[in-house]
């Protein structure tokens, strides 16, 4: 059946330089004495160490844990002492440095204890897949270093085909072509292992049609597989997922969706190959193939090379670097980016190491003005305007950036091979995307303080407003107390004054008393008539004895 | 930008066979301006002057006024157009890339305004003149305005087919008059269709080898040529037909040389096709109702004013972004 293609806009034929790299079988690289580990070879989140210095490890063994969900562990791929945990530096554009596990090898590489699972992977819970997967440290080695397991977690949604990547469509780079040429029965059991996974309804494998020998070797590993082996015109950058997935089914993945959205799971041919180590075999991914490349190397070859080997280790068993080598890149020469120093290891995602000659890197001085040509958006594989982002990147209208869709870029470097002027225009959009997101970052934080320096505020505001209240409250205590005194004094007067006018004031118990109590009542009543009326002849007598003395006083 | 003036060398050779050495002298004197400007401007803002005079802007700028200037024309003429467009046009707007208005016709435009009889009398094609100066003769009167003993100006110059046309329309002479006289041939201007022929030719070359795209060239043409037709089909007796409008004037130079230069253009896809449509619409407005013959270079003016507002509006759908 020959299946119709489609095709994406854009694209670019860059002289392919991949010959120079296949002339021999891929051979394993040299243990180098000491490897450096990253915890971050993979996007998202870096892992936990789980091993101390002085341990002594094995191949395969876990030495850092996947931390949260998009993550990936790291095993030490091959047998020797931890002798740091420590800040390296790491294959990074900025070349910053981050936390490595460093192993000085014994030179043994002995295993750790494997070998396939007891039950067969079509017999095996999906989650049970994914599991070894997760803990088999793979992610894709297409480049990106994106967790499978998380990829082949189909959420629900339906799987309509599995698509195998390889296409490697970057000039120089090998890695593939010869995984696919000398081990296409691993990339196949992988790929059945994955359909079974996301049961998938179909399977599709891509291959360039500059690599014919490596196409010829799957078709041959296929014949009796239900999956379709399919050759396409080589175009740069179709190797990018959304491109290939336009191409192979006319389907466009949405801008910030995946590819899940329409039904589509792509992965590398190479991850392929690991996740069948993984199931069937039971080895972790400690090693991976790599393409040493570049006019400035003697002898260009493909290395099977164990993770955390330093660069140099691998250019010196490729006859050296030629004395005119202008930079160490990693990755292909379209999207790949220069190494600051060769001690720097291989990880996870380094498909290719190139050594550039003076010759092949254009001196920035011939770089001329933008003159709005339009050559970029003619070759722009999502059909972006990449001179006009050029302009927004360099007058800082960040915002018109995004307005253009700049986020939609894939960097995969069109624009900038065909500019007549030599700009560098994917470095531009790469400034604009870092800025734009150290604004959030910045404004995110802004935001954070703002947030609390309000959070103070009102908190101020609301400790002030209960002070004053809790002071009204005893002040209104206090008024309250004395006003109360006041009326209880005051109601007091009143009741007395009341009792005094009433004519009901005179004793309640004066009906109804007994004989003896009226007696008692009479004759006190009586005694106090005398007493009265002695106490009245007594205050008469003591008048007179003082009108009398008055009297006499006035005499004298 | 050095193939776009390898492309003018045809129509340029078959110009001047026909007008005579006023035109070679025209571009040289152009060239040799518009590089020694160059380089003063890139000194005075401390610019490489060897990586941007080798870049062929200026060159193609002097190419385009030289040709644009009636051939024996005064030499300071010249001079001023070229120096202008370089200064005025390119250099204070930030030179390459940063010009908003495409600089050889600033500079053919100023010289229009200034110079309005210079800029209208243009030699008699070879066919029509018993007269053709030679290089010294011409030189002579380009540097000194003297014209041999027996030679008279009024007997040397002559009025475009253009401009013929539109002061006899003017005088409300019946087409089929107006194009019997010797000046206009089989499809245009005597003379003047052979060499837009040529530049078509070179035109073409530059499409064919993707230094310009079609959207420019075929947008302009295609919309002069409709709307010349249009009006052509309602009056023949007023309004020529679209082979002539084609191949007179500065049609075929505008659509393949000047409207397709990218820094004033619009640059998306459609853009460029809207951008074309304004440019060859404009062309037959003015050329029939304005004040001027030809209208190339106001044309292109104007549309490169809206360049980009066009370019705002025909922004191409972004991969993933809805549609199709």
């Amino acid at each position: 059946m020959i299946r119709k293609l489609f095709s994406f806009k854009g694209g670019v034929h860059p002289p392919q330089f991949k010959d120079i790299s296949t002339t021999q079988p891929i051979r394993p690289a040299t243990l180098a004495q000491q490897l450096v580990l990253p915890l971050h070879q993979h996007i998202g989140e870096s892992a936990t160490p789980i091993v101390e210095v002085g341990d002594y490890v094995l191949r395969g063994q876990k030495i850092a844990r996947a931390q949260g969900y998009v993550s990936a562990a790291v095993h030490a791929s091959s047998s020797g002492t931890i002798v740091a945990i420590e800040e390296r530096p790491i294959p990074h554009p900025s070349g910053l440095s981050a936390t490595c596990i460093v192993i000085d090898t014994d030179g043994k590489d002995r295993w750790i204890e494997h070998g396939p699972a007891e039950t067969s992977y079509t017999e095996m819970d999906v989650s049970q897949l994914r599991n070894i997967i997760r803990s088999s440290g793979i992610v894709g080695l297409g480049g990106a270093g994106f967790p499978s397991y998380i990829k082949l977690n189909s959420t629900g949604a339906i799987i309509d085909t599995l698509i195998l990547n390889g296409v490697e469509c970057e000039p120089y780079i090998s890695c593939d072509d010869m995984l696919m040429r000398e081990r296409p029965e691993q990339i196949i059991a992988g790929a059945k292992i994955m359909r079974h996974a996301l049961h998938a309804k179909q399977v599709l494998i891509a291959v360039e049609d500059n690599k014919p020998k490596a196409h010829a070797a799957l078709v041959d590993a296929c014949r009796n597989e239900d999956i379709e082996v399919i050759l396409v015109p080589t175009l740069y950058p179709q190797g990018g997922e959304k491109q290939l997935i336009k191409v192979l089914t006319g389907k466009e993945v949405p801008s910030n969706g995946l590819p899940v959205q329409v039904g589509i799971v792509v992965q590398n041919v190479a991850t392929a190959a690991a996740v069948h180590n993984a199931i069937n075999l039971g080895k972790p991914l400690t090693s991976r193939i790599v393409t040493i490349s570049g006019e400035g190397v003697a002898e260009p070859c493909n290395l099977e090379v164990p993770f955390g080997t330093p660069m140099r280790h691998l250019l010196d068993q490729c006859g050296g670097l030629r004395n005119d080598v202008n930079r160490i890149i990693m990755g292909g020469p379209m999207m790949g980016f220069a190494m600051h120093s060769t001690e720097i290891p291989v990880i996870k995602t380094t498909n290719a190491i190139l050594a550039a000659t003076q010759a092949n890197v254009a001196p920035p001085s011939d770089i001329m003005p933008c003159i709005r040509c339009g050559a970029c958006a003619d070759v722009c594989p999502v059909e972006l305007l990449p001179q006009q982002l050029q302009w927004f990147a360099r007058a800082k209208e960040f915002d018109r950036a995004q307005e253009y869709n700049l986020f939609d870029c894939i960097e995969c470097g069109c624009c900038s091979y065909v500019c007549p002027s030599n700009i560098p225009l994917v470095h531009y959009y790469r400034y604009a995307k870092t800025e734009i997101w150290a604004q959030e970052r910045e404004k995110e934080k802004a935001d954070h303080a703002r947030q609390r320096h309000e959070f103070r505020l009102s908190r101020i505001e609301r400790e002030k407003s209960e002070k004053a209240a809790r002071l009204a409250m005893k002040k209104a205590a206090a008024q309250g107390a004395s006003s109360n005194k006041q009326a209880a004094i005051q109601a007091a007067m009143a009741r007395a004054k009341a009792r005094k006018n009433s004519p009901g004031s005179e004793p309640k118990n004066t009906d109804n008393l007994t004989e003896a109590q009226q007696q008692q009542i009479k004759s006190t009543d009586d005694m106090r008539a005398k007493a009265q009326q002695i106490a009245e002849s007594r205050r008469a007598q003591a008048q007179q004895m003082m009108a009398g003395k008055q009297a006499k006083d006035e005499k004298e | 930008m050095l193939r776009v003036a390898y492309a003018l060398i045809p129509g340029m050779l078959i110009y001047s066979w026909l007008f005579g050495w006023g035109v070679i002298i025209n571009v040289l004197l152009a060239t040799v301006a518009a590089l020694a400007t160059e380089a003063l401007m890139l000194r005075l803002r401390q610019r490489p002057i060897r990586m941007y005079l080798t870049d062929g802007s200026a060159l193609v700028t002097a190419l385009l006024l030289g040709l644009a200037i009636p051939p024996l024309a005064p030499w300071w003429m010249v001079l001023i157009g070229t120096a202008f467009a370089i200064i005025f046009a390119k250099h204070l707007y930030g030179g390459l890339g940063f010009n908003p208005f495409n600089p050889a016709m600033i500079g053919y435009v100023m010289l229009l305004i200034s110079f309005p009889r210079e800029m209208t009398s243009w030699p008699a094609p070879l066919s029509l003149s018993e007269i053709q100066l030679n290089l010294g003769e011409s030189l002579t009167y380009v540097f000194a305005g003297i014209l041999p003993a027996d030679v008279r100006l009024d007997a040397l110059t002559m009025a475009t087919p253009l401009d013929v046309l539109r002061t006899e329309l003017g005088l409300n002479k019946v087409m089929e008059k107006i194009t019997a006289s010797p000046i206009f041939g089989a499809m245009g201007g005597t003379g003047w269709e052979w060499i837009n022929i040529a530049f078509l030719g070179g035109g073409l070359w530059l499409m064919y080898k993707k230094i310009i795209s079609w959207h420019v060239p075929t947008a302009m043409l295609g919309s002069l040529a409709l709307i010349s037709l249009a009006f052509y089909f309602i009056d023949p007796t007023a309004y020529t037909s679209p082979l002539f409008h084609l191949l007179s004037g500065g049609a075929i130079l505008g659509a393949f040389f000047i409207a397709t230069d990218p820094v004033s253009g619009a640059t998306t896809p459609k853009g460029r096709v809207w951008f074309g449509i304004g440019v060859g619409v404009l062309t037959y407005i003015i050329r029939a109702w304005g004040g001027y013959p030809d209208a190339v270079a106001f044309s292109v003016l104007l549309m490169n004013m809206a360049a980009p507002t066009i370019d705002h509006y025909t922004r191409p759908r972004v991969f993933g972004h809805g549609g199709k």
